[in-house]
């Protein structure tokens, strides 16, 4: 049995359409990544799966329980951490654990046993007495992941685990989890906008944008996926009209597409890629700005995907906060 | 619904209320500060009024006025006399506020009085405040009685005499206002507790946390009430304590008396926490308790009876008394407090503020959103 089965499952905000008809499945002992820029509609997804909010159409299964019949059952199944940093400041970290263990029910004896052990598994066993509020993000992020599994649930849901942390903490959640993952062995479906995070941590990528599941795939199998292994970018001054054509005929060149002033070449082999340009560059008495050349990465499968750079659609600087005040 | 949830939410917001002084502190203060600035504000009585006297008369009944006058001036105090040798420069100095009142004895008064010929005096005041200009009148219509006395008295029975018998001891004003004080303290609480940390931790993102956990929307809503009644009871018997003892206020070593009080209390902290609840349950803006505060407090604290009684008011603020939660605590904390009855006088109000509550909180579960 598979640990999440999402079938067509749709989201409707009024005449907006938050997630359209996304299916997919998600195997126990799964890591498996949404990965989509911000307003993508990977949180509204998560949020449908954790029950907190109801999906307009379609149905989904979380450990074999239907999220709309049987919420309940799902909520105990599932540990959840949300975007927004949900721990009591005012608390301490053993409390803000005990007090959401309390609300699952789990046994006095049990709590006192789990607190110590999970505050060591995700690295604050010496803030266990601190309160909250003393906490960096990534300290609190680390304690909600702890939070999340003081219930023993067998599904994890993390939506934007690492978002705004500094790149030592990220480095630090991402070793927690996959180890939290071999150690517990969990099943853990998490939403990124980071490419790193998604390529490092994920066993499966579902690449989302504007609501729809446009690929689904392991990250290496992705990046085979669209043609060439390499990505060659160039900028050039005094271009023919005819250059992009003639850059597609290149030796290797499998596909050719402007980018902000310059272009980027998916290429079978790079280096030879670039000793054709440098000819006929020389040849057609254009000036060759810059160039250089790196192994496919996940931007490019979202790229080839979407029409569409996920690096742009972060730096854009759109952060939903609705959420807080929905 | 299950126990160990509801005190699981129960024991976060006991564990916050105490780790932070703030709120105990802020709930505690206002209604203390209220009580001590408004209780001897408004409770001491008129003195020291300036009063014009001019006397147009110059007979001999003017005079007994004049003399009476002083007495009124040296024994209670409440005006202090000024002569004026005209009536426009009294009704001038008047308009520009060197005097509150004018008496002018008219310049056929003893004539009038000698020969029982409807004689007057005439007070000309600034009824802009209406707390001087009673006062005045209250004054001099007591002695304007005591001045139509005859010297003689009649061996016949004349007018009927009115023996006042007071059941309790003189009630200082702080003492009327202690109830009020109470009240608004378990209201604080009630603010605060359960209008703006309830909406600033749900945009904070807090409540998401407890929403993905198998908690039912009715467990949530009974464990936060719950908590914010205990909270209001807390704030509500000390200053019950505090400000009794400032009053003066006594028999609050009583046990059942004291008993009683926190009964009180319990019930009508809850009523607040779930009336807050319930207008608060569906907003997500933190500015918006923030804006109410002042509306609500308004709203449900004058028309309650405790700074002045309903009676005075128009008929549509004591319908709003009928329906505010503070007059039926007002009204208990004040027979508990000033007239020391027991169960027998404050049963109603509590059966009232119960059914509230019990209102309030259905209302409250049928309005949470258990999703977002």
């Amino acid at each position: 049995m598979s640990a999440v089965e999402v079938d067509h499952l749709t989201k409707q905000f009024g005449d907006f359409t938050a997630v359209d008809a996304i299916s997919f499945t998600v195997a126990q002992n799964e890591i498996f990544g949404l990965l989509g820029p911000n307003g993508a509609g990977k949180t509204t997804l998560i949020r449908m799966l954790t029950t907190l909010t109801p999906p307009t159409s379609g149905t989904a299964h979380v450990a074999g329980c239907d999220i709309v019949r049987e919420p309940n059952r799902v909520r105990e199944s599932m540990g959840v951490i949300p975007q927004a940093l949900t721990s009591d400041p005012e608390l301490t970290a053993e409390e803000n654990l005990s007090i959401h263990a309390k609300l699952y029910g789990v046994p006095a004896a049990e709590r006192e046993a789990l607190v110590p052990e999970l505050m060591a598994a995700v690295g604050l066993e010496k803030f266990r007495w601190a309160l909250v509020r003393t906490f960096s993000g990534g300290m609190r992020r680390r304690l909600e992941i702890a939070r999340g599994l003081m219930h023993s649930p067998k599904i994890l849901f993390l939506d934007e685990p690492t978002s705004g942390l500094d790149p030592v903490s990220r480095s630090n959640v991402w070793e927690m989890i996959e180890r939290l993952r071999r150690e517990k062995n969990l099943t853990i479906l998490l939403t990124t906008h980071y490419m790193d995070e998604a390529d490092k941590l994920c066993d499966r990528i579902a690449i989302v944008d504007h609501g729809r599941l446009k690929a689904l795939d392991t990250p290496s199998r992705l990046k085979a996926s669209i043609p060439g292994n390499d990505v060659v970018e160039a900028e050039f001054d005094r271009a023919p009209a005819d250059w992009t054509a003639e850059l597609a005929r290149l030796e290797g060149v499998r596909s050719v597409q402007p980018r902000d002033g310059s272009i980027r070449l998916s290429s079978a082999e790079g280096p030879r890629t670039i000793a054709a340009l440098v000819e006929l560059v020389r040849a057609r008495g254009v000036t060759l700005r810059r160039v250089s050349v790196a192994s496919t990465t996940l931007d490019d499968v979202f790229l080839h995907f979407t029409g569409r750079d996920l690096r742009d659609e972060l730096g854009e600087g759109r952060y939903s906060v609705g959420h807080l005040y929905r | 619904m299950k126990l160990y949830r509801i005190s699981a939410l129960f024991e976060r917001d006991m564990r916050k209320f105490f780790r932070s002084p703030t709120l105990m502190m802020v709930s505690m203060i206002f209604p203390l500060v209220q009580l001590i600035v408004l209780g001897y504000a408004f409770g001491g009585k008129i003195r020291g009024v300036r009063v014009a006297f001019v006397d147009n008369d110059h007979g001999a009944e003017a005079v007994r006025v004049r003399a009476m006058l002083d007495a009124v001036r040296t024994g209670p105090g409440v005006i202090r006399l000024v002569d004026y040798s005209t009536l426009p420069a009294a009704v001038r100095d008047l308009k520009i506020g060197l005097v509150r009142g004018v008496i002018l004895a008219p310049y056929d008064f003893s004539y009038r009085v000698e020969h029982q010929d409807n004689p007057r005096l005439v007070l000309v005041e600034d009824n802009t405040d209406r707390t001087i200009s009673g006062a005045l009148e209250s004054t001099l219509q007591t002695m304007v009685q005591q001045f139509d006395v005859p010297a003689v008295t009649s061996p016949l029975p004349a007018q009927t005499q009115l023996d006042v018998v007071e059941v309790y001891p003189y009630i200082e004003y702080i003492k009327y206002l202690l109830p009020g004080s109470i009240a608004m303290a378990m209201f604080v609480v009630a603010m605060i507790g359960g209008g703006i940390t309830f909406i600033d931790d749900k945009s904070r993102g807090l409540h998401e946390g407890y929403l993905v956990t198998p908690i039912e929307g009715a467990e949530l809503v009974l464990g936060l009430n719950l908590a914010g009644a205990i909270k209001g009871l807390m704030a509500g018997m000390v200053i019950t304590v505090v400000g009794g003892l400032i009053a003066g206020v006594s028999g609050l070593a009583n046990p059942l008396r004291l008993a009683y009080l926190a009964l009180v209390c319990a019930v009508a902290a809850l009523t607040m926490i779930s009336l807050m609840f319930v207008t608060m349950v569906r907003v997500d803006d933190p500015m918006v308790p923030r804006a109410v505060f002042g509306v609500l407090n308004t709203l449900l604290f004058f028309p309650s009876g405790a700074i002045y009684p309903i009676q005075g008011f128009p008929k549509w603020m004591q319908a709003i008394a009928v329906v505010d939660p503070f007059y039926y605590t007002v009204h208990a904390l004040r027979y508990l407090l000033l007239k020391g009855v027991g169960i027998a006088g404050i049963y109603h109000d509590l059966l009232v503020l119960a059914g509230m509550s019990a209102g309030f909180l259905a209302l409250g579960i049928g309005l949470f959103k258990r999703q977002l």
